[in-house]
């Protein structure tokens, strides 16, 4: 017996939607990072199982996925490099506190603390 | 695997040989040579600039990966010229003490995202295009972040990767949805098993997430004014104008070829959007006095007059678009130049602080001045001919009512752009920024720049050379 493709797809637009929803709440900017590859992931299920379910003569979907996959991880080394030289700067790596650049005549928005 | 295929990626083969150049010159190059680095670079970029100038015919390569088109050739010529521009302008903030020990690196990432725009123009296939498009991006990030002990630059570098991020990862879900409705990611035989069909629909939004992310298109437009104002000026210089053109033709490439079968839905999408980004970025530069938050702003607007030409989905859009890109570049590259100089010199930057500037330094108000008035498009500078030509493409096909909203529009930006004419010459100011002397770089791309805007428009060559490349739907 064989699963179906749904449920693949069901799990990887739960991961798309779940990143969607971390990237707009989270308070850290490595949670923020986590909810992005949250995102990058669901893409390269739904990659590799229409690659496999749909069109199993060729393998465009695979390299796709390797490739993302490759490129996913360039963008978190440089995304963590650059919070590191946040960290550096300021001392923490709250969302909230990188509030240096902004409109002038808004307020200082508050959030709450999590993770 | 024909090896004799990589022979025809001309353009990009020649930026990669400047790379390695001036890579192995920063490394190996003694203290004392490293002297020479700027104007080696300056004079690598301009041959390569110059062996490529005449657009070589359509070449497809790699089986369909890469496919490149003389209009695609005009286009990274014109980047290829701004991006040198920027990098005369930004010797002067490399000199500094602060940025001479990584003053190599700049260079080499500003060409490696400029290599990733060429392989993104020239993209064939999908795969080719995410891989284009991240490397313009993900380098594009480290520059913001340029300044590292500066906290407003890393804060600029991290809003810049995580929205980029975000957006590509969108754009990927978008891809993924049509490569499982047609099978295929190569742009030639995507169309055939377009069918408008929702789901189709939803991958073709979510994939114009990307781009319109790279364009500052409004609903996606929130990171600009941010990472515009933290990072250094001549970065700040280049994300407006190259890596926002480079993305301009990207998207007019895809919709011709690829989501022509969807042409009615990206209209009635792109319609919208265009309203949006022009209207609403106007009103918000009114209110901006940090000259590179309102360039910021402005730049919004002006991406919304480049998708003008996209719309209209003629060989005349096209030529306008590209022609409108390069008039933009030009005029937008001029001011930023004087902002460079400005901030370099005296460290000021809201619109305040240049009152009185005429008093002191009239010959780079005078260059602000022409600039501002090309991007708000008064005659006879050629601001005022690239929105005649993308107007005119975009009314051709029927869209008098955007057009109008889009003329209503270039009448409020006259008068923020005004505004800082006017701060310039008629503003009283007791203490005006001290009289000085540009160094010689900057005021030969000044030069370059202010002779661009006063002949692009009149040379009518220009135009027609552009237009002899350009194709429709």
């Amino acid at each position: 017996m064989e699963l179906h493709m749904e449920y693949y797809l069901v799990i990887s637009t739960i991961m798309l939607f779940a990143g969607i929803y971390g990237f707009i709440t989270r308070r850290n900017l490595l949670a923020v990072l986590i909810s992005i590859e949250l995102i990058l992931n669901s893409v390269d299920i739904n990659f590799a199982v229409f690659n496999r379910y749909l069109f199993p003569e060729q393998l465009e979907g695979f390299f796709f996925t390797l490739f993302a996959i490759g490129v996913s991880a360039c963008e978190t080394a440089v995304a963590i490099a650059i919070i590191i030289n946040i960290y550096r700067n300021i001392r923490n790596i709250q969302v909230k506190n990188l509030n240096e650049l902004k409109e002038e005549t808004t307020d200082k928005a508050i959030g709450n603390e999590r993770i | 695997m024909v090896y004799a295929n990589f022979l025809l990626m001309k353009e990009e083969i020649s930026l990669v040989t400047v790379i390695v150049i001036l890579l192995i010159y920063d490394i190996f190059g003694s203290p004392k040579s490293l002297k020479y680095f700027q104007p080696t670079a300056c004079i690598l970029v301009g041959i390569h600039i110059l062996l490529n100038i005449w657009p070589s015919p359509d070449v497809t390569a790699f089986g369909g990966m890469y496919h490149s088109t003389a209009m695609g050739g005009v286009m990274k010529s014109i980047l290829s010229i701004g991006t040198l521009l920027v990098f005369m302008q930004a010797n002067n903030w490399l000199s500094s003490e602060r940025a001479i020990i990584r003053r190599g690196e700049f260079y080499m990432i500003t060409l490696a995202t400029l290599l990733g725009m060429y392989f993104m123009i020239s993209a064939g296939n999908f795969l080719m295009f995410f891989i284009g498009l991240e490397t313009a991006s993900i380098p594009m990030a480290t520059l913001a972040a340029f300044d590292k002990y500066k906290q407003k630059s890393a804060e600029a570098g991290a809003k810049y990767i995580l929205t980029a991020v975000f957006a590509s990862g969108l754009s990927l879900y978008g891809i993924s949805l049509i490569y499982g409705t047609t099978g295929t990611l190569y742009f030639e035989d995507i169309p055939a098993g377009l069918n408008s069909s929702p789901l189709q629909m939803m991958a073709f939004v979510f994939f114009f997430v990307g781009l319109g992310f790279k364009l500052s298109l409004v609903p996606f437009h929130q990171w600009t004014p941010d990472v515009y104002e933290g990072a250094p000026t001549s970065v700040t210089a280049y994300l407006s104008v190259i890596s926002k053109g480079s993305a301009a033709f990207v998207l007019m490439v895809i919709l011709y070829k690829v989501f022509a079968p969807l042409v009615n839905e990206w209209q009635a999408i792109l319609y919208w959007v265009i309203i949006a980004s022009i209207t609403l970025a106007n009103i918000f530069a009114i209110r901006q006095q940090n000259l590179k938050r309102f360039f910021a702003y402005s730049s919004i607007s002006q991406a919304g007059y480049i998708m003008l030409g996209v719309i209209s989905g003629t060989a005349m859009g096209m030529t306008g678009l590209v022609y409108y890109v390069l008039v933009y570049m030009l005029s937008n590259l001029a001011a930023f130049g004087v902002i460079a100089v400005v901030e370099h010199r005296s460290g000021k930057i809201t619109i305040d602080d240049y009152n009185g500037l005429y008093t002191t330094n009239p010959r780079l108000s005078f260059v602000m001045m022409i600039a501002l008035f090309s991007l708000a498009g008064i005659p006879p500078f050629a601001g005022f001919f690239s929105k005649f030509f993308i107007f005119a493409a975009a009314a051709q096909q029927g869209y008098y009512v955007l057009v109008f909203i889009a003329l209503l529009n270039t009448i409020i930006s006259l008068y923020y752009y005004l505004r800082v004419v006017k701060a310039m010459f008629i503003n009283k100011n007791e203490q005006p920024i001290a009289r000085f002397n540009s160094d010689n770089y900057s005021r030969a791309s000044l030069v370059v720049c202010s002779a661009g805007i006063l002949l692009a428009g009149i040379l009518s060559i220009v135009y027609e050379s552009i237009g002899m490349f350009s194709f429709g739907m």
